[in-house]
C-alpha cells in the first residue's frame, strides 16, 4: 500500500518557482494561439467536413475560392459578419446577444486543460524523464494552458455550460422551432452527459489521476483504448450526442425543426454557434485522444516520440473523420429512441464497466 | 497549488475578449433594414399562429430532474476512482459496489416506473 502511494508521488511534475508577470505572458501568450489555432481549425473542419461530404456523395464539393477551394472558410467568415442581422421581434434582446457568445466562449474555454504534449524544461538543466520533470534553472513549458491536477473535471464542468447557450438561444427567439430545439437539445445534452461521466470513469480508475498529462504517461506501452475498448466505445458514441452530431442531432433536425435552437440567428450569431459545434468536436476528439488513445505518445515504438503535437493532432484527426464519415453515412435516429438509447443502454454499460474495471483494478 | 490555476483566469478574459469582440462586431457591420415581415419567428412561411412561450411536454422536466439526481451520484465517483488504485484497494472496492449497486436498482426502480418512455 505504502510503495503505491510513493509510486503516485513521483509522478507529481515537481514546478519550479516562477514569477507571477511570467507566467502572465506565458498564458497570454499561449491563450492566444489556442484561440487562434482553434478558430482556424474550426473554418477548415467545416471545409473538410463539405469535401467529405461530397466525396461520399460522388460530388466535387467547394473548389471555386482560391485553390483547390482552400480559402472557402475565409469568403464565408466575411460573408456572414457582413450579413443583415434579421432577428424575430419578440425576442429577448439581451439572452439574444448573450447566447452565442456564450456557446462559442464554452467551447474555447474548455480546452484550456488538455495537453498536446509532454512538459519540457526550456533552458536550465534537468532530466526531462518518462514520469517526472525537474528543471533548475530553467522554465517548465506546459502543453496545455494550464497544468492542474483536476484537468478532467474541469473540462466537464466548463463544456456542460454550453447547454445554458443552446438553450437560452433557443428560448430568447420566441420562435417555437426554436423553443422545441432547445428543449430537445438540453434533454439530449444532460443525458449524454452523464453516459460520459461514466464512460471517463475507467480510465480514471486505471491511472489514479485527474491530470490530464499523468494520464498520458500512465498509458506508456499500453494505451487504455486496450483496456477499455467498451469505455471509449461509450465515450465515443455519447461525444457524438453531446457535439449535436449525426446520427444524433435532432436538436437540428431541419427536416422537422427549421435549424432547431439557431433557427432564428443570422449571420455571425448563427456563425458562433456554428463555430462551437466544431471546436466542440475537436475537444471531445482531444479528450478521447488523451483518455484511451495515448495523447501524444508515438504510435508505434520505432516512430520518433519528440513529434508529440504531430501524433496528438493525428489521433485526434482520425478521430474526427470518423465522427464526419459517420454523419454523411447514417440516418437519423427518432428522439424517443435517441433518449432511451442513453438512458436505457449507454447508462447500464457504463455502470457495468466501471464495476468490472474497478474489480480489474482493487484486486489486480 | 492554486498558482496554477492562474493560467485559466487569463484565458478566461481571452474567451470573453473573443465573444464580446464578435457579437460587437457583428452588431456593427452589415445593413440593417427591418421590416415588418423579417421580424415574425420563421415558421414555414405562414403567418405565427400564437406564441411561442406555451406549455411544453412535462417529460422534459422529468429528465432533468433524473439527471440531477444521477449526476450527483456520478460526482461521487470521481474521487473513489482517483484513490482505488493507490488507497482505497478491496474495503473501496465493496464499500463502492454497494452504491453503484443502490444507483442501479434506482436506475431499474425509474425504468419500470416508466419515467423514461416517451409517448
Amino acid at each position: 500500500m505504502g510503495q503505491a502511494a510513493v509510486s503516485v508521488v513521483t509522478l507529481a511534475v515537481v514546478r519550479a518557482p516562477v514569477s507571477l508577470p511570467l507566467t502572465l505572458v506565458v498564458a497570454l501568450v499561449k491563450g492566444v494561439l489556442v484561440v487562434f489555432a482553434l478558430a482556424t481549425a474550426a473554418a477548415y473542419l467545416t471545409l473538410l467536413e463539405r469535401k467529405i461530404a461530397a466525396r461520399i456523395q460522388l460530388r466535387i464539393g467547394p473548389n471555386r475560392v482560391g485553390p483547390g477551394g482552400l480559402l472557402q472558410p475565409a469568403a464565408d467568415g466575411v460573408k456572414l459578419i457582413f450579413k443583415e442581422k434579421a432577428a424575430p421581434a419578440g425576442r429577448d434582446r439581451v439572452l439574444f446577444q448573450i447566447a452565442p457568445a456564450l456557446a462559442a466562449g464554452a467551447a474555447l474555454f474548455a480546452f484550456a486543460t488538455i495537453p498536446i504534449n509532454r512538459t519540457i524544461c526550456v533552458g536550465g538543466h534537468g532530466g526531462a524523464g518518462p514520469l517526472s520533470v525537474s528543471c533548475a534553472g530553467g522554465y517548465l513549458l506546459h502543453w496545455d494552458l494550464a497544468n492542474v491536477n483536476i484537468g478532467l473535471l474541469y473540462i466537464l464542468a466548463v463544456t456542460s455550460m454550453g447547454v445554458y447557450a443552446i438553450f437560452l438561444g433557443g428560448w430568447s427567439s420566441n420562435s417555437k422551432y426554436s423553443l422545441l430545439g432547445a428543449l430537445r437539445s438540453s434533454a439530449q445534452l444532460i443525458s449524454y452527459e452523464m453516459a460520459v461521466s461514466f464512460a471517463i470513469v475507467g480510465p480514471i480508475l486505471l491511472a489514479g489521476t485527474l491530470n490530464l498529462e499523468q494520464m498520458v504517461h500512465q498509458q506508456q506501452g499500453l494505451w487504455f483504448i486496450f483496456l477499455q475498448p467498451l469505455g471509449f466505445l461509450l465515450y465515443f458514441t455519447a461525444a457524438f450526442a453531446e457535439t449535436n452530431r449525426l446520427p444524433f442531432d435532432l436538436p437540428e433536425a431541419e427536416g422537422e425543426l427549421g435549424a432547431g435552437y439557431h433557427t432564428e440567428f443570422a449571420g455571425m450569431r448563427f456563425g458562433l454557434f456554428f463555430f462551437a459545434e466544431y471546436i466542440n468536436m475537436v475537444t471531445v476528439c482531444s479528450i478521447a485522444t488523451v483518455l484511451f488513445l495515448g495523447g501524444w505518445l508515438a504510435p508505434v515504438w520505432f516512430l520518433p516520440s519528440w513529434l508529440g503535437p504531430i501524433w496528438f493532432v493525428a489521433k485526434a484527426g482520425l478521430l474526427l473523420f470518423v465522427m464526419m464519415w459517420v454523419r454523411w453515412t447514417f440516418p437519423r435516429l427518432r428522439y424517443d429512441r435517441l433518449m432511451q438509447f442513453g438512458w436505457k443502454v449507454l447508462l447500464p454499460l457504463g455502470l457495468a464497466n466501471i464495476v468490472v474495471t474497478a474489480v480489474f483494478v482493487a484486486v489486480r | 497549488m492554486l498558482s496554477a490555476y492562474i493560467p485559466l483566469l487569463v484565458f478566461l478574459a481571452i474567451v470573453l475578449a473573443f465573444g464580446v469582440g464578435i457579437t460587437a462586431a457583428s452588431n456593427l457591420l452589415g445593413p440593417r433594414h427591418p421590416t415588418k415581415a423579417k421580424g415574425l419567428p420563421y415558421e414555414c412561411g405562414i403567418v405565427p399562429s400564437a406564441s411561442a412561450r406555451r406549455r411544453f411536454a412535462v417529460t422534459f422536466y422529468l429528465t432533468a430532474m433524473l439527471f440531477i439526481v444521477f449526476d450527483v451520484e456520478a460526482v461521487f465517483l470521481y474521487p473513489w476512482a482517483v484513490l482505488l488504485r493507490s488507497t482505497l484497494h478491496l474495503f473501496g472496492l465493496i464499500e463502492m459496489l454497494v452504491f453503484i449497486a443502490l444507483l442501479a436498482v434506482g436506475l431499474a426502480y425509474v425504468w419500470r416506473k416508466g419515467a423514461l418512455e416517451w409517448d
